[in-house]
């Protein structure tokens, strides 16, 4: 119990800093300016060379790496519902990290998806 | 079109794209990780459990559809709020029920419809919230 609630622990906060890094690279490296092949082969050239890129993979292949654990551990549907705490973590992270202009609409939202989320997945 | 309906419409497409690739990998990584077994936390166990993984091809079709979920989740990062992203994508959950319902002729439980309620109405608060704020966003636009 103890080993999964803590692997668990790991595999939010790893995926929630890893996206957050790789957000943040991917507005370093800018938009493409249209969504066509070209323009977007482009931009993921650019968004590779970015460091913020490479220091979120690591992290997000650490919490893929977990998930891979934990499914073969638990069942889906108790794996699921926990990690939908992602949605709380990583919206704190956006807020406080990224600076985000989170508003109430935009947390009622997160919170509803998350609780949906996990009611889903117990199911 | 205005500036703010295409930014809104561009972000609809791209994350429609994650939804369809997440739900796909998603799917394929339990089949194959179901197909190799539990795996054990001691140094033989994991490098067995890497081992199993790398050859089996139904991992392989699991990360391709991952790496589209990743690209296609880098692109619409570099000019959306992840804070608008991720519970958008979350529909993927209501698109699974549907298509179970639908196609798949199963039976869903009340519960499940409650969950699939309260996602929907997360994703369309998060909706009427701009996509992109962040102070970096904005500069480079």
């Amino acid at each position: 119990m103890i080993r999964t609630a803590a692997t668990l622990a790991i595999f939010v906060l790893s995926g929630s800093a890893g996206e957050l890094a790789v957000t943040h690279g991917m507005k370093k490296a800018g938009a493409p300016d249209r969504l066509r092949i070209k323009p977007v082969l482009s931009f993921l050239g650019r968004a590779f060379c970015t460091g913020w890129f490479w220091v979120g993979v690591p992290l997000m292949a650490l919490s893929f790496y977990l998930l891979m654990v934990l499914l073969s551990w638990e069942p889906i549907s108790l794996v699921i519902p926990a990690s939908a705490l992602s949605y709380v973590v990583g919206t704190l992270g956006a807020k406080y990290i990224l600076k985000e202009d989170v508003n109430g609409v935009r947390w009622a939202g997160v919170l509803l998806v998350c609780i949906g989320v996990a009611i889903v997945a117990a199911g | 079109m205005s500036h703010e309906r295409k930014l809104r419409l561009k972000t609809l497409v791209m994350v429609f794209a994650m939804m369809v690739c997440a739900t796909t990998g998603d799917s394929l990584l339990k089949r194959g990780m179901t197909e190799i077994g539990p795996v054990t936390l001691d140094h033989a166990g994991l490098f067995q459990a890497f081992r199993l993984a790398m050859t089996s091809p139904t991992i392989w079709l699991a990360i391709f559809f991952l790496i589209g979920f990743m690209l296609s989740n880098m692109t619409v990062l570099s000019w959306a709020d992840y804070s608008y992203v991720m519970p958008a994508s979350a529909f993927g959950y209501v698109a699974v029920t549907f298509v179970g319902m639908t196609v798949l002729g199963e039976t869903v439980s009340p519960r499940r419809w409650i969950g699939v309620a309260l996602i929907c109405a997360g994703v369309f608060l998060v909706g009427q919230t701009k996509p992109s704020t962040s102070a970096v966003a904005e500069a480079v636009q």
